[in-house]
C-alpha cells in the first residue's frame, strides 16, 4: 500500500483578488519506507505539497492520503520537520521530545526509554537538559529529527531541513540522516532545492516545473544507488565523486535549469 | 549624552544622586520661599519624621503599617482577581476565534470607563466593605492583564502552534504549555501595568468607599490639615508601588532565564 498518495491535487492562492494557480494537478506515490526527495525551482509549491500531507494546508481540488487516509488536520502520525527547527524555546531537549509522547498518552518508563534511543541516536547524549538556544543550529535540527523519529510516525515530512543550516554542518547532517534512514527505513517526503542533497538521500527523486508546479519528472536512485552500492561509502563526498552519482545530478539540474530559463 | 559608551555604575549612580537632590532642592525652595502657605506645604524633614511617627502613634484609627496592611490586603483582592480572571481569559480569547467576539465588544466598551467612575456602584453595592476598593481595583488592574495576555497568545509565531499542532497536542497544553510560555514577556508587561494602575485606583478607591487604608488616612489627614500626614501617606504609597514594580520584575527576569528565540 502507498503511504502517501497526491491524487490530482491542485491549489490555489487568491492574490489582489485573482486565483493563482500553485500546483496544478499532481499525481504522487510515496511507497510504503520509501524516501523520496521533491526538488523544483522556488515558489515551485514544493513546500505546500508537504504541508498539505502534513494537514497545516489543504489541496483547492483532489485529495492528499496517507495510509489510505485522507488528510484533514495535521496529527502525530505524520511527523513535520521544519526548516526553522520549531523547537519550543521554553522546553529542554528532553521535555521538547517528550511533548509529543506525552500526548500520545505513552507511559513513563516507554517514553523515557524512546527518549534516551533517539538521544543516542542523534549525537544528544548529555544535552537532555539544555534548551534550544543553547545550541547550534545542527544540534536543534537534531533534536528536531529526534522529536519527529521518537512520535514513530506513519510518513515524516521534511521541509529543507537543513536549510538554515552552515555548509559543513548540513554535510553532516546529510551523512547522519542517510544513516538513520538505512538503519530506520521510514515513508519519508523530503523537500529540498539542493540537488546533490536529493540524489544523496532519496530513493526517488521528483523534480518540478516552476510555477504552476507539475511534476515533471521522477528519477529513479534507489536502484543506481544499490548496483554501484553507494552505501560502502562513509563520507558524502566520496559518494559524490562516484560517476553514477555525477550523473543523476547533472540530469536533474540540466532538468531544473529548462523551468529557470522560463523564468523573467 | 554620547551612544557609543554605555554609563558606569558610579556615572548612573551620580546621576540619580543629581535627580533625587535636585527633587529635594526644589522642594525646599518652593516651601522656604512660600509657594504655599508653610502650614500646606510641609518641610521634606518635617515628613520624614511624621513618616517614623506615624509608625508608632496611631493616627485615624491605626498606625501606619496597620493602614498599609488594610490597602493591601484590598491590593490583593483586586489585582489577585484582575490577574487570575484576566490572564487565562486573554490566552482563551487568543486561542479561540469565538471568544473573542463574544468578549471584545463589552470589554472594549467598559475598558475606557476610568477605575474611580466605578466609585458611586462600589459604594452602593457594598458600602465601606472590601467589595468596594475591590471592583475599583479590579477596574484599574484587568484590561492591561486581559489585554496584553490576548495580544501574547495573538502574537505567538504560527511555527510553534504548527510544531503543537503536529505533536498532537491538545487544546488544554496548548494553552498551557504553548500559548502560555510564549506569552509570558506580554503577560508580565500587563502584570506589570495592571499592577501600576491598581494600586494607583486603591487610593482613589480608599479617599471613598473605606474606613481604614492608606488612602482612608490621607483624607483624614486633609480634612485635620495636617499636609505633613498627606504628604508622608503619599511617599509611602509611592514606596509600595515602587516596591511592587520590582517584585514583578524579579518575578520577570526568573521566569525568562531561558528565553531566546533561536
Amino acid at each position: 500500500m502507498s503511504a502517501i498518495e497526491f491524487k490530482d491535487v491542485c491549489r490555489t492562492f487568491r492574490r489582489d483578488g485573482k486565483d493563482l494557480l500553485i500546483l496544478d494537478r499532481i499525481n504522487l506515490t510515496v511507497a510504503d519506507k520509501e524516501f523520496v526527495a521533491i526538488v523544483g525551482p522556488s515558489g515551485c509549491g514544493k513546500t505546500t505539497c508537504m504541508r498539505m500531507a502534513a494537514g497545516l494546508e489543504f489541496p483547492s481540488t483532489g485529495t492528499v492520503s496517507v495510509s489510505g487516509k485522507q488528510v484533514i488536520e495535521p496529527g502525530p502520525d505524520r511527523a513535520v520537520v521544519f526548516q526553522q527547527f520549531a523547537l519550543f524555546p521554553w522546553k529542554s531537549v528532553h521535555e521538547n521530545i517528550d511533548f509529543g509522547l506525552r500526548a500520545k498518552g505513552l507511559p513513563e518508563t516507554e517514553r523515557q526509554k524512546i527518549i534516551a534511543h533517539y538521544i543516542g541516536l542523534m549525537n544528544l547524549k548529555g544535552y537532555e537538559s539544555a534548551f534550544p538556544h543553547q545550541l547550534s543550529g545542527g544540534m536543534q535540527q537534531r533534536v528536531a529529527i529526534a522529536r519527529a523519529y521518537a512520535l514513530d510516525p506513519e510518513a515524516l515530512l521534511m521541509d529543507e531541513p537543513f536549510g538554515a543550516l552552515d555548509a559543513q554542518t548540513r554535510v553532516v547532517m546529510q551523512e547522519e540522516l542517510v544513516k538513520l534512514a538505512r538503519k530506520n527505513p521510514r515513508t519519508v517526503l523530503f523537500i529540498t532545492h539542493a540537488v546533490e542533497e536529493a540524489v544523496y538521500l532519496a530513493d526517488r527523486v521528483v523534480i518540478m516545473t516552476s510555477r504552476p508546479g507539475k511534476v515533471k519528472e521522477i528519477l529513479d536512485i534507489k536502484s543506481v544507488r544499490e548496483t554501484e552500492n553507494w552505501d560502502q561509502h562513509q563520507k558524502i563526498e566520496d559518494v559524490m565523486d562516484l560517476a553514477s552519482f555525477v550523473h543523476l545530478r547533472s540530469r536533474i539540474w540540466k532538468s531544473l535549469r529548462e523551468e529557470h530559463a522560463g523564468d523573467h | 549624552m554620547s551612544l557609543a559608551r554605555p554609563m558606569t555604575d558610579r556615572e548612573r549612580f551620580a546621576l540619580t544622586c543629581v535627580g533625587t537632590l535636585g527633587f529635594f532642592c526644589v522642594w525646599y525652595l518652593a516651601a522656604f520661599f512660600q509657594f504655599a502657605p508653610a502650614k500646606f506645604l510641609p518641610m521634606p524633614h518635617e515628613v520624614a519624621s511624621k513618616l517614623v511617627q506615624l509608625c508608632g502613634q496611631p493616627f485615624a484609627g491605626a498606625i501606619l503599617p496597620e493602614h498599609l496592611l488594610a490597602s493591601l490586603k484590598r491590593y490583593a483582592m483586586g489585582f489577585g482577581l484582575a490577574a487570575v480572571i484576566g490572564v487565562p481569559l486573554g490566552l482563551l480569547m487568543g486561542r479561540f476565534r469565538w471568544l473573542d467576539r463574544v468578549v471584545s465588544p463589552v470589554f472594549d466598551s467598559l475598558r475606557f470607563i476610568a477605575p474611580v467612575a466605578w466609585v458611586p456602584f462600589a459604594a452602593l453595592w457594598f458600602g465601606t466593605g472590601i467589595g468596594g476598593p475591590t471592583l475599583i481595583i479590579f477596574a484599574g488592574a484587568f484590561p492591561p492583564c486581559l489585554i496584553n495576555s490576548y495580544r501574547g497568545a495573538k502574537s505567538v509565531e504560527v511555527k510553534y502552534l504548527e510544531a503543537a499542532a503536529m505533536l498532537g497536542i491538545g487544546s488544554y497544553r496548548t494553552i498551557t504549555e504553548v500559548l502560555f510560555p510564549a506569552a509570558v514577556p506580554s503577560i508580565i508587561a500587563g502584570l506589570r501595568i495592571g499592577a501600576g494602575l491598581g494600586w494607583m485606583s486603591l487610593v482613589g478607591a480608599e479617599l471613598i468607599v473605606a474606613n481604614s487604608g492608606m488612602g482612608y488616612m490621607i483624607v483624614k489627614g486633609q480634612s485635620a490639615i495636617a499636609t505633613d500626614i498627606v504628604m508622608a501617606g503619599m511617599i509611602a504609597i509611592g514606596a509600595v508601588g515602587v516596591a511592587i514594580d520590582v517584585a514583578l520584575r524579579k518575578l520577570e527576569a526568573r521566569l525568562l532565564r531561558h528565553r531566546q528565540e533561536n
